[in-house]
């Protein structure tokens, strides 16, 4: 497994001091990178080199660094989270770059998720759509045994595919139009496919469906992008659940 | 020394905890009102307490560094949670999950600790289900178990392999409603740097804006620590880039004694290390354990041709593999608990076994099970962390074994609590892997989740209230006192004294190298030798770091490189409290492992007669050597014998 090393790469990175500065792309060539190395890790030795030069480092989001956390959100040649396929930001290899290569990496650009400082942005926006309905309204204690709600395999496994979501936001950055309707499609149908979840299902569907649209997010065209931009791989389908769960809450009132 | 006083009710261990609910006092709804608690920190212990505490009424302040409460590392445990829950009716029990604990933790936990979280963890799961958290279920529609290592029964439940991340997002829901709620006030991107006492108790803390920079004062009558574990003390750890000790370590630093700080667990399969540039070590599940086989080469010539590349673990034949644990532990076989299984690898690979290019791997084989069950029922069980591998090494583990090494994983220790969860400060409790309590000198796999939702959802609700109850005549605390001021203005000169230091080298230096210092001489072995010298070492690292740090950037703004520059110096403190831990505890334990003291099979040899007690150390100035007082640990219902798993 003797990782080839890469001579040069070029970094473009979008710089933006705070969110009223006007941003700018900024180029840096870092040399010697390790193809085992992550992504993140080329920008840890980036950052290392820039502070060494007496220059700001780039600031980014990142934490667990094993693709679970959602916290990573690199937007690199064009692609939410890079060239792979399922996987998050820090979980990219070096391996999928070439020698002499320059890597374009911005922040999401969604124009509810303000930037913060160079490629980190704020996701405040999905914590409101989570606060307007993403729960089961159960206290702590007083909740009958385990076993008393029996619930098909079959239902467990795609209410587990759908509460697979990490929140990055790829979802929405990748779309056309903004939209978080994958995002919100994950935590609706998650509740729609248990029984935990059918006592408020109607309110849940369209409290958050009315909090995403006053967020500003777009409205979803299904163009698919979005489930190709996933780290997790979450189907579209959910977003049919979630309109059939709305269509079914509207059509009530 | 001073002897110290968990305030363990009385009665037969299986009546403690009911006892002592009837004995404790609970503040009135009105009250309740009227009254404010600060937790730090939103994984499973933090979230839990947070919403719980809010749903009773209480006014809830929480604090996160990450942008959101649900990123807190509790989200990527893997394997499961435990719980007595006996569906499987292989005569699991409360007593049975006590027992295991206890012998798992080496006999250095406290009994009525461990017996009390035995007996929550049932209503962890019921609760968990009520959230709509998608737990593995049986055709029929009922929940699923696995099994899980150092004991012999199925009582693991589990959410594919992101059981941390499902019950986080239980926890993260309830949390969320009562943000909606207004019982909760959630501050993200806010870290705490100071805790502020008033007359000896604590109100409050210092907290900076990680976007703004400005520094903000929050005050409550109680403040909660639920800011897990300090692994990353050893830089590389799997713990996530950002988990830090600081909250712990300025409660450590206002009087909060520090227990058992060397309890550091090392999980045995991780993925190797790979070069000197890596940043973070990633966990492969104990989960797999139970359906893959850990072998290393039988031959030293076999080892020798796998480091060098010349051929591939699917060379070697059967007879040439060597089962070591399944060897020599028949009746636990793979399923061993992680200090045996993780001291096992390192015994093969020092004694020239190791199999990648740095000698440090051994193998985990799925062959075994695929060729039993199928590839489609392993890829059901564990595809999520087959794929992860695939990523990170670019080898496919359907086809070739895995390689793994121990890594650093948890920590046992954390700051002194006693049977309330309240630490050696009045109103100022710890819970989760922040606290000492539950897991002695070894944690058993898939018991994490369970102690971090006890404390939160079951535990501490309860107790706080016993110490709130006589609080409710102080009015709102005023953050303009002086104790505020003089918390604020250290903390600005300390920020002030990093910026100016004005060297030439970055924290992550820093960090590297105290985590090289850890991991050589205070890693999975270590002796007297070692250990004093890994504490000069420290010592000497300190003071490079205060003379040659370079901190970039301004202070009132986003600043990343200020944020890892505090925890570093935290760091460093903390890792000479842990190397003089190491050397305080002659004896072997768990997952401290002194070569002075093992028996002749290579095991932990322990020493009940002088060390059965908690190690809890009292700051006394950073140029200072710490106090050391005694917890006695009395095992009235368990009998203290030597750990076997053969």
């Amino acid at each position: 497994m003797a990782d080839k090393i890469l001579s040069k790469i070029h970094v473009k990175v979008w710089r933006q001091n705070n969110p009223k500065a006007k941003g700018k792309f900024e180029t840096y060539t870092i040399e010697n990178i390790s193809q085992g190395n992550s992504f993140l890790e080329m920008m840890d030795i980036l950052n290392d080199q820039l502070i060494r030069e007496g220059k700001d480092p780039v600031a980014f989001d990142h934490d667990c660094r094993e693709g679970i956390c959602g916290m990573c959100s690199l937007y690199i040649n064009g692609h939410a989270h890079g060239p792979d396929s399922q996987v998050t930001t820090c979980q990219l290899h070096m391996r999928k770059f070439n020698d002499g290569q320059t890597i374009t990496v911005e922040p999401w650009r969604v124009g509810a998720f303000p930037v913060i400082k160079d490629v980190m942005v704020d996701r405040t926006a999905f914590e409101k759509i989570q606060q307007a309905g993403g729960f089961v309204s159960v206290n702590t204690g007083g909740v009958p045994d385990g076993n008393t709600i029996p619930i098909s395999q079959i239902d467990a496994e795609e209410a587990m595919d759908a509460a697979a979501c990490i929140g990055c936001g790829a979802c929405a950055a990748t779309c056309k139009n903004s939209s978080a309707m994958l995002f919100l499609a994950a935590k609706v149908s998650q509740f729609a496919k248990l029984p935990q979840g059918q006592v408020e299902a109607k309110t849940r569907a369209k409290s958050m469906y009315a909090k995403m649209d006053e967020l500003g997010f777009g409205a979803c065209s299904n163009t698919g992008a979005c489930e190709l931009a996933c780290p997790k791989s979450i189907s579209i389908a959910h977003i049919a659940r979630l309109n059939r769960e709305y269509l079914k809450a509207k059509m009530a009132d | 020394m001073s002897i110290l006083n968990s305030n363990i009710p009385e009665g037969a261990i299986a009546e403690k905890w009911s006892n002592h609910k009837a004995a404790i006092k609970v503040v009135s709804p009105a009250n309740k009102r009227k009254l404010e608690v600060i937790v730090i920190g939103t994984g499973l212990a933090g979230a839990s307490a947070a919403a719980s505490l809010a749903e009773l009424g209480y006014n809830v302040k929480s604090f996160c560094y990450q942008d959101s409460p649900r990123r807190a590392h509790s989200i990527a445990a893997q394997g499961g949670i435990n719980a007595a829950k006996n569906y499987q009716n292989d005569n699991d029990s409360v007593y049975r999950l006590f027992y295991d604990t206890i012998k798992g933790g080496d006999y250095r936990s406290r009994e009525a600790n461990v017996h009390r979280l035995a007996e929550v963890s049932p209503n962890i799961i019921d609760q968990c289900v009520a959230q709509g958290v998608p737990f593995a279920r049986e055709y029929g529609g009922l929940l699923s178990n696995r099994s899980f290592g150092g004991v012999l029964v199925s009582r693991t439940f589990y959410a594919r392999g992101q059981t941390g991340q499902q019950l986080l997002l239980g926890a993260y829901s309830a949390l969320n409603r009562q943000i909606a709620a207004g019982g909760v006030k959630m501050y993200t991107r806010h870290e705490m740097i100071d805790l502020v006492k008033v007359d000896g108790k604590a109100r409050g803390i210092i907290a900076r804006d990680m976007v703004t920079g400005e520094l903000k004062r929050f005050g409550a009558h109680a403040v909660v620590i639920a800011s897990g574990g300090y692994s990353n003390v050893f830089f590389l750890s799997t713990n996530a880039m950002g988990s830090n000790a600081s909250a712990s370590w300025v409660c450590y630093k206002k009087g909060a004694f520090f227990a058992n700080p060397w309890y550091v667990q090392i999980h045995p399969t991780c993925i190797p290390v790979h070069g000197s540039q890596q940043s973070k070590l990633t966990l492969m599940s104990e989960s797999l354990r139970n359906d893959g086989r850990v072998w290393a080469p039988k031959k030293l010539e076999d080892a020798e041709k796998l480091r060098a590349g010349i051929i591939g673990p699917n060379d070697i034949a059967d007879e040439d593999r060597d089962f070591y644990l399944e060897r020599r532990y028949p009746s636990y076989g793979n399923l061993v608990p992680r200090d045996v299984a993780s001291r096992a690898s390192k015994e093969r690979c020092d004694a020239g076994f190791g199999v990648n290019s740095e000698g440090k791997a051994v193998y985990l084989d799925f062959k075994y099970a695929i060729e039993r069950l199928g590839q489609d029922t392993i890829e059901k069980r564990y595809g999520n962390l087959f794929q992860m591998y695939e990523k990170i090494t670019d080898v496919d583990p359907y086809k070739e074994p895995m390689q793994i090494y121990p890594a650093i994983h948890y920590t046992m220790g954390g700051t002194w609590v006693d049977y309330n969860l309240m630490t050696s400060v009045p109103g100022l409790y710890a819970i989760g892997e922040a606290n000492f309590s539950d897991h002695g000198a070894n944690r058993l796999g898939a018991s994490a989740l369970m102690q971090g939702l006890a404390d939160g959802y079951f535990v501490l609700p309860y107790t706080i209230g016993d110490y709130l109850s006589g609080e409710i005549m102080v009015p709102k605390i005023d953050t303009k006192s002086d104790e505020f001021e003089v918390a604020e203005n250290g903390v600005k000169a300390r920020l002030d004294q990093l910026f100016n230091i004005k060297g030439k080298t970055p924290a992550d230096y820093f960090h590297k190298k105290l985590g090289q210092i850890m991991w050589d001489e205070v890693g999975m072995a270590r002796n007297a030798e070692g250990l004093n010298k890994a504490i000069k070492e420290i010592q000497a690292l300190r003071a490079e770091f205060y003379s040659d740090l370079l901190v970039p950037g301004e202070l009132m703004n986003v600043n990343p490189e200020l944020e890892k520059a505090g925890r570093v110096a935290d760091f460093i403190e903390l890792g000479e409290l842990l190397a003089r831990d190491a050397l305080n505890r002659k004896e072997s334990c768990g997952g401290h492992f002194r070569e002075e003291s093992s028996t002749e099979e290579g095991e932990a040899k322990r020493d009940d007669e002088n060390f059965a007690y908690v190690a809890a150390w009292e700051f006394k100035g950073v140029d200072q050597e710490p106090t050391l007082h005694k917890e006695e640990l009395h095992f009235e219902t368990i009998h203290l014998t030597q750990r076997s798993y053969k």
